[in-house]
């Protein structure tokens, strides 16, 4: 039983400490909001590890933007103005949600256009298949369906 | 619309699919095209990694074409790098300086002795900052600066005499070319 408990201690410290690995000691009582900095970092991405935030990464990089961002919100400067920052270092790259502008037109509106494609082509597919059913057969047509089946039957009588 | 249209339509759009991925193989995602180029270099002056006493500041890249090169001695492809400055800087003229990005003075100057000192001039950044604000991710770095101070091309990741050849080498002499 104690075994086993100080493995469960063990194994949850593991997955802890890296954790801690990445966060520096900030002094969060001036005029920078700590709610307002964790925001911020986590929607800017590390150019490092592309995949994780400048929030989660452990990169060194990482950390040097980290402090970065501090302080320039420590001079005062609001969101906006810490993201251009970024944004005029490293590109649009930094930003985890990339701006509205004719080179990303494809990307925010492409899936808007492939909806509507999807429900003109559905609309038009349900429409002629109401149109199909509603086709009748004049008499003569009619007449060359029985005459057909018979004749089916008739062979199949014959084997 | 004809039959076989509509039999070559699901064709056709996998062709296209296949070949925007196949495409895509060949984009290195860590490759981030640089902002800066094009505009003026930012503005810098630290203390030189040679002597402390001296600076290096953006300045002294003016009415020449000049290189700058990130490099550290932690960074391991700076290593494979090195060979190809030092054959750069003894074929041409073009005026390389490095910014000496987060490392230690005296093993900077020791990789200098021992492998050779291509640069003009080294900036020594100890805290990285210099590196930010030229928007350094990955060393090594490469810019290409004209005789304005304009950052023109920028090349990430070692440099191999292949990149020199084709890439550097002809920006730098048509660059030179142009009246500053």
């Amino acid at each position: 039983m104690k075994i086993g408990r100080l493995l469960i201690v063990g194994l949850l410290s593991i997955r802890v400490l890296p954790a801690l690995a990445g966060v520096e000691m900030f002094d969060f009582t001036g005029n920078v909001n700590e709610d307002r900095y964790m925001a911020l970092i986590s929607q800017l991405r590390c150019l490092v590890c592309q995949n994780q935030s400048l929030a989660d990464s452990d990169a060194d990089l990482a950390h040097d933007l980290r402090v970065e961002v501090y302080e320039h919100m420590q001079k005062g400067e609001n969101d906006r103005q810490v993201v251009d920052f970024l944004v005029s270092r490293y590109g649009d790259f930094v930003l985890y949600k990339p701006p509205v502008k004719p080179s990303t037109y494809l990307l925010w509106y492409g899936p808007f256009v492939l909806l509507a494609l999807g429900v003109i082509i559905v609309v038009r597919n349900i429409r002629q298949r109401g149109r199909q059913s509603e086709t009748t057969f004049s008499q003569e047509e009619q007449a060359r369906i029985a005459a057909l089946l018979n004749d089916e039957r008739d062979g199949e009588r014959g084997k | 619309m004809p039959r076989f249209v509509r039999y070559l339509l699901p064709l056709v759009l996998f062709l296209a699919m296949a070949g925007l991925l196949y495409r895509g193989l060949s984009i290195d995602p860590r490759l981030v095209p640089s902002p800066l180029v094009g505009k003026s270099a930012p503005a810098f002056s630290l203390a030189r990694l040679e002597d402390p006493a001296a600076t290096l500041s953006n300045a002294d890249f003016k009415g020449q074409v000049s290189l700058l090169n990130v490099w550290a001695t932690w960074c391991v492809s700076c290593r494979a790098e090195h060979q190809v400055l030092m054959q750069l800087s003894k074929s041409t003229d073009v005026a390389i300086y490095g910014l000496n990005y987060k490392d230690e003075r005296p093993a900077a100057l020791r990789w200098l002795q021992q492998f050779g000192d291509p640069y003009r001039a080294n900036a020594f950044d100890a805290d990285g900052r210099v590196g930010i604000d030229w928007g350094v991710y990955g060393t090594p770095e490469t810019f290409i600066i004209d005789k304005q101070g304009v950052i023109r091309h920028k090349h990430t990741g070692p440099l191999t005499w292949d990149i020199v050849q084709h890439e550097i080498m002809p920006l730098v002499k048509q660059l030179q070319a142009e009246t500053g």
